[in-house]
């Protein structure tokens, strides 16, 4: 099908990407500032608009391919990333985004969210995590913290959460990332990173719902505590955070351990973050606890984890391409013939 | 010594055994070998759901029917003249089957005590010694010991040498019909170049079992049944499932859409994808999903980039995709949904043949989601079906579900295989661009069939957004206005509706058209309604058959055909699905003749509930 399309489009602006489609999302919701990083990043990326596709499941963030001027699909809950990856299989040309939530991609859609990524489609993810069902007013959801009061659980939600890059990197993800609606350049930064990579890309964005969840990543966002509470990896550097970049995490054995930096301790003696490590990747993946805990770790945004790794639409080509190099291209009155025919006169 | 030959013009051949004996094998090596020469045929696989229930157990049997003749036949026969019997179990549980006066072939090895125990026979009791088979001509030998007596001199195990008893069995069989046994030579040498000794164990086998039949003078005479009077042409064997996958790549390749198969494994629809994924070189991607939804929605995403989108399955399947359906019926994008229907509900009898998901097909989805519905009578009627279901889905950008079950599916026949040149071309149309004077494009905007546009990614200025809400009509954008929700309503079902105008009108399959009777049918009941017409329109009978492939929409003509009668009968393996639309439709006083035991209706059957109308 590649015959369809166009080389790259003369310069586009974030302005090419929105629609006449009225944006519906409630005033202060975290995905309007989602929404407005994706439509600035895409004309840096050189994509032409009707190689675009983003595909969405059901759920508050599941409107987004409305409001791109792409193509798009709104589908059905939890399926989006089956849908793409017969899209994916079938047009590796195209740029398959996939937008999705907590309860789209991670309850109903779990099962299919880590097959795509032990499969490693070339597409990219972007799962807005809330930690909430917004859609259908507030109940909880499988990433919401335990003893969580809502409508569905007024004496507290008996349910342990994912931890949904840690899921990720069980399913062999290739590439992992987590940002925030509230950090609008790291969040494009890492929308760029996403893109670039070659295979599945998970980037986990917490996303706030004011209405039903209000303040839940208060802590990692707002100017007072985000320093403290953050920490930001960047490839080859010390895992280094605080407010006077004083605080680091350095590896005691497979563990880790927070130290100051000064008393004896330097950056050269901290993590050094390396993307490519799988072993450390699944370590940062379990810097996840409590922030209210005594002790806690701070939350890594960044890039966890980006590795190459045979993507499945391209395996699934040259499959065929080998089988059709070795047989010969498939013959269809050979086929209907077969092996053992007899005449009736 | 030299035995005569008889030529006889029909016969049915039930092999039974234990599910590890291999008689699914000798009866597709049989059937083969019959195909080639020229006979017509019939097939019943019938196994159990266990790949290997408890051994010598009546629930383990295994039984492959193959009905052969020089006339043209229509069922794998109500039942068999020759019963091949390797164990206790497969006698208690086909003796029923066998005509008064039938041949036994039984391999008396499996009539042990340890196997009339597990057969639940009474203590001290064997069928083939107290008179239970007085009353047929029974042969018994010991194919255990013969086999390996014929393998005597091969270096390998006793439990690998008793694997090739099936092949003794076969051999006998091929010396019995005057059969040339290059077919299964052939077939062996392929499937066993790389293991030469199980090669030659098979070969040694089936010789052994051929000059068994040479040497002993049990046997008064061998047989011989001519080549079948079929229609002049080219012809092969197939089975239902491998017709079927067929039928897609020959739709494949007219209609130049590269061929997408999502699907999961599920009896008895797995041997579809089996087979595309061999064929890979027809550019065919088969992608075996991580579960049924999957299956499907992956085949919509292949279709809405503009590939033929195909999703096989069976009932329990169906029922999981059933919400991705519903949303291909709101996107208007072309799918052909497979179901090999089983029996059911729930788990059902996953090897056992039912016509039982047709309400679930034609009503089966939340909302008013109307799809079209076609179905397969035969074997070799897949193919032709198939190419149908991808016709009407590209042509009418409409998901199709296509009907077959688990007799049809695993059943074979002679196939007069039509070439490329013979079939029509499916032609389809992609949106490209902007008409002169479009200003946007309107993804929902409808031509003289209330077919909407097909526009895929990757086309410039076409860009546009579809989903499960509501569509607003034209724009396609979000729409909860009242009056646009039953226009679109109304409309979904009339271009369904109006896909009559592209079919063919019901035609009557055999009898007058205008009568006593009219039997209407659809799917697997196809033969065996055939032969009982045949049989009392012979005996001078007002009966007719007509036979629907098209079920939802009906042929135009099919209300009126219907008022020709004085009664309709509609015979179904279900509990009554096909007789409850006919009524809604036509407000006929249609009757209803069913049958749910997990087997095929029977001719005799047939004969006597339509002889009771007529009386």
């Amino acid at each position: 099908m590649s015959d369809t399309l166009t080389p790259a489009s003369p310069a586009l602006t974030a302005k090419d990407f929105a629609t006449d489609q009225e944006v519906r999302w409630c005033p202060g919701c975290g995905d309007y500032s989602i929404l407005k990083q994706v439509q600035t990043i895409l004309p840096q990326t050189g994509l032409p608009r009707e190689n675009i596709v983003i595909i969405s499941g059901i759920g508050c963030s599941s409107r987004f391919p409305y409001y791109m001027n792409t193509y798009g699909m709104h589908s059905i809950h939890g399926r989006a990333t089956a849908i793409a990856s017969g899209l994916k299989a079938t047009r590796p040309e195209l740029s398959v985004w996939i937008v999705t939530g907590d309860g789209d991609g991670l309850s109903i859609g779990g099962n299919h969210t880590i097959h795509l990524l032990r499969r490693n489609f070339n597409v990219n993810i972007l799962l807005f995590n809330n930690q909430i069902y917004g859609l259908t007013k507030g109940q909880y959801s499988p990433t919401s913290e335990e003893h969580k009061v809502t409508k569905s659980t007024p004496a507290g939600s008996l349910d342990h959460p994912f931890n949904p890059l840690a899921l990720a990197m069980g399913a062999d993800a290739s590439f992992i990332a987590r940002s925030m609606d509230r950090d609008p350049k790291h969040l494009q930064q890492m929308l760029l990173r996403a893109n670039g990579h070659n295979g599945a890309s998970l980037l986990e964005i917490y996303q706030n719902c004011n209405i039903f969840n209000d303040g839940a990543f208060e802590i990692f966002t707002e100017k007072g505590s985000k320093p403290e509470e953050a920490l930001f990896l960047e490839h080859g550097q010390p895992l280094i955070f605080g407010a006077d970049k004083n605080k680091g995490i350095r590896l005691d054995g497979y563990k880790p351990v927070v130290v100051n930096l000064g008393e004896g301790m330097n950056a050269d003696d901290l993590w050094i973050h390396d993307e490519t490590d799988f072993f450390k990747a699944q370590i940062l993946t379990r810097l996840f606890d409590d922030p209210t805990r005594q002790g806690h770790f701070p939350r890594p945004f960044g890039v966890f984890y980006a590795a190459d790794r045979a993507t499945y639409e391209n395996s699934m080509s040259l499959q065929i391409e080998e089988i059709i190099a070795k047989k010969g291209k498939g013959n269809l009155d050979s086929l209907l013939q077969g092996k053992e025919t007899w005449v009736i006169e | 010594m030299s035995v005569p030959t008889r030529v006889i013009d029909d016969v049915v051949i039930k092999f039974a055994g234990d599910s590890g004996d291999g008689m699914q094998l000798t009866g597709s090596q049989f059937t083969n070998n019959t195909a080639l020469i020229g006979n017509d045929l019939s097939t019943f696989p019938d196994f159990p759901a266990e790949i290997r229930a408890p051994q010598g157990t009546v629930p383990g049997v295994s039984g492959y029917q193959l009905h052969f003749s020089s006339n043209r036949i229509f069922t794998p026969g109500d039942s068999c003249d020759v019963l091949v019997a390797m164990n206790a179990a497969a006698l208690k549980v086909n003796l029923k089957m066998l005509k008064k006066g039938g041949i036994i072939i039984a391999n008396t090895d499996g009539f042990d005590t340890k196997n009339l125990r597990l057969a639940n026979y009474p203590e001290g009791a064997n069928p083939l010694e107290d008179g239970t088979v007085s009353g047929y001509e029974l042969y018994k030998i010991d194919v255990t010991k013969l086999t390996r007596e014929a393998l005597k001199d091969i270096q390998m195990g006793v439990k690998e040498k008793d694997r090739a008893k099936n092949m003794f069995v076969l051999g006998f069989l091929y010396w019995l019909y005057n059969r040339d046994m290059q077919s299964t030579f052939s077939f062996l040498h392929d499937k066993f170049s790389s293991k030469p000794e199980i090669l030659e164990s098979n070969i040694k086998a089936i010789q052994a079992g051929y000059n068994f039949g040479d040497t002993i003078e049990a046997f008064t005479s061998r047989y011989k049944v001519e080549k079948a009077k079929l229609p002049a042409g080219n012809y092969r064997g197939i089975t239902g499932n491998t017709a079927l996958a067929y039928g897609l790549i020959a739709a494949s390749q007219m209609s130049s859409l590269p061929l997408f198969l999502g699907t999961y494994p599920i009896t008895p629809a797995s041997d579809i994808l089996h087979e595309l994924a061999r064929h890979k070189n027809f550019g065919i991607r088969t992608f075996q999903a991580e579960d049924e939804i999957a299956g499907i929605s992956a085949a919509i995403g292949a279709a809405y980039g503009g590939s033929l989108g195909v999703t096989t399955t069976s009932g329990p399947g169906m029922a999981l995709k059933t919400e991705a359906m519903g949303l291909a019926v709101m996107l208007e994008i072309p799918l052909v949904i497979v179901n090999i229907q089983r029996g059911g509900p729930s788990t059902g009898l996953p090897t056992k043949t039912e016509q039982s998901d047709l309400l679930q097909a034609y009503y089966g989805r939340n909302g008013e989601c109307p799809m079209p519905v076609i179905s397969t009578a035969t074997p070799s009627d897949c193919f032709d079906v198939a190419y149908e279901a991808v016709r009407i889905a590209v042509q009418h950008m409409t998901p199709v579900i296509l009907l077959s079950d688990g007799y049809i599916a695993n059943g074979s026949e002679p196939w007069r295989y039509p070439q490329s040149k013979d079939l029509q071309p499916i032609e389809v149309t992609f949106k490209k661009q902007l008409a002169e004077g479009e200003e946007k494009y309107l993804p929902y905007q409808r031509d003289e069939k209330l077919v909407r546009p097909w526009a895929v990614p990757g086309t410039a200025g076409l860009e546009h957004r579809i989903g499960g809400l509501e569509k607003e009509a034209i724009t396609g954008n979000v729409s909860y206005d009242p009056d646009n929700h039953e226009a679109m309503v109304k409309t979904r079902e009339a271009k369904v509706d109006l896909i009559a105008d592209y079919i063919p009108e019901q035609t009557l399959d055999s009898g007058p058209e205008q009568g006593d009777v009219l039997v209407l049918g659809w799917g697997s009941t196809y033969g065996a309604i055939k032969s009982a017409a045949a049989e009392l329109q012979e005996q001078g009978k007002s009966v007719a058959h007509a036979h629907l492939r098209y079920l939802r929409p009906f042929p135009r003509n099919l209300g009126a055909m219907l008022q020709n009668y004085k009664h309709i009968l509609v015979p179904e393996i279900n509990n009554g699905q096909l007789i409850k639309i006919i009524r809604d439709k036509f407000l006929v006083d249609a009757k209803a003749y069913n049958k749910i035991k997990g087997v095929p209706i029977t001719r005799t059957e047939l004969v006597s509930v339509i002889s009771e109308l007529l009386a």
